[in-house]
């Protein structure tokens, strides 16, 4: 717990790692000033794009105390506003699954090879990105918890697949290998309570650690304090559950 | 690509960006979250042209009674210049 007394720093800055391919990217890197060891976090950023909230709560997650790196997953679409570049993806059905999947355990293995690391890493995302999120937890070995804020997709019809998105992600849920937090708001669509309900009894079949949030009165996005999803209750409750799980984990 | 609804068009015609007017020669049409109006799914409209940048992009994000209302407009006003005689029977403006 921060007290007023104590130091703090974080350093913030863009870097370029080796993302999916061996392909060099960019992405954002913040850490904590200080020797550590700290525990560390990939971020997956959602389908608006790589934007400033994914900047702003990479910084949070560094303040409390994890050195976080959001790479730029739209990399490979070209550089523009966040949205531009957000819209093209958009248009274009997204970014390839198995590109998503390595450019995250890029990310993994960036963050674990700083010299500050205490060798846990945990992944985050929200929208597309807490879908992609868990692929990446359930593909890339090597994660030791994933947080899932309403992943839309996760649950996918066969007339939904495509050569981009070839597999239904919780095809995937046998192979997951790390404990996972999901949060969800009973009004959302995508993933609807229905999806939810099927991706829980899949991580309840396969004798998975997981634990799923669902909140009343919330939708998608409901941690979003710039859009009207945002709800204050509910987001306060799941940033605490978000800090208690990583702590249990990968501290 | 929450929803994985949207499709492409090809138009002609001229929009208006960031700098000034372009050529457009692409629609992209989708059905997702928008990025700026205030409802968790949009109907979303880039008029574009992709050879020209990213940044060619001319954005509207309409609820979905507005899209339906829009759509029935422009037809509504089409055919009023038909029976007007000022589009060619190739649906081209004289």
């Amino acid at each position: 717990m921060y007290t007023t007394d104590m130091y703090e720093g974080v350093h913030a800055e863009t870097v370029s790692m080796a993302g999916a391919n061996g392909d060099t990217i960019n992405a954002y890197l913040a850490r904590p000033l200080g020797k550590g060891p700290f525990p560390s976090m990939v971020l997956a950023h959602h389908m608006p794009g790589w934007d400033a909230w994914y900047r702003e709560i990479s910084f949070k997650f560094a303040l409390h105390g994890y050195v976080t790196i959001s790479p730029n997953l739209f990399f490979r679409t070209g550089h523009g506003t966040p949205e531009d570049v957000a819209a093209k993806v958009r248009a274009d059905g997204g970014v390839p699954d198995d590109q998503v999947v390595g450019d995250l355990a890029g990310a993994m293995k960036h963050v674990r090879a700083l010299a500050e690391s205490n060798g846990k890493v945990g992944i985050l995302g929200t929208c597309s990105g807490g879908r992609h999120a868990f692929l990446a937890a359930c593909r890339a070995p090597g994660f030791d918890a994933v947080v899932d804020c309403w992943g839309g997709n996760v649950v996918m019809r066969p007339d939904q697949l495509s050569p981009k998105m070839p597999v239904s992600p919780i095809e995937y849920t046998k192979d997951l290998s790390c404990p996972i937090l999901g949060l969800f708001g009973d009004e959302d669509t995508t993933p609807s309570p229905e999806q939810v309900n099927l991706h829980e009894a899949e991580l309840k079949k396969h004798g998975k650690n997981y634990e799923f949030h669902r909140y009343p009165n919330a939708g998608h996005g409901f941690f979003y304090y710039h859009r009207p999803s945002y709800r204050q209750a509910q987001a306060l409750d799941g940033w605490e559950k978000v800090f208690a799980f990583l702590e249990k984990n990968l501290a | 690509m929450c929803t994985l609804i949207a499709e492409k068009i090809r138009v002609e015609g001229s929009g208006k960006g960031t700098n000034g007017w372009f050529a457009l020669n692409q629609a992209n049409v989708s059905y997702d979250h928008p990025f700026n109006a205030p409802f968790e799914h949009a109907l979303n409209i880039d008029f574009v042209n992709e050879a020209q940048g990213l940044s060619a992009r001319v954005a509207v994000e309409l609820s979905a009674s507005a899209a339906r209302e829009l759509v029935h407009t422009i037809l509504s006003v089409l055919d009023e210049a038909e029976a007007g005689g000022h589009l060619s029977k190739n649906g081209q403006g004289y």
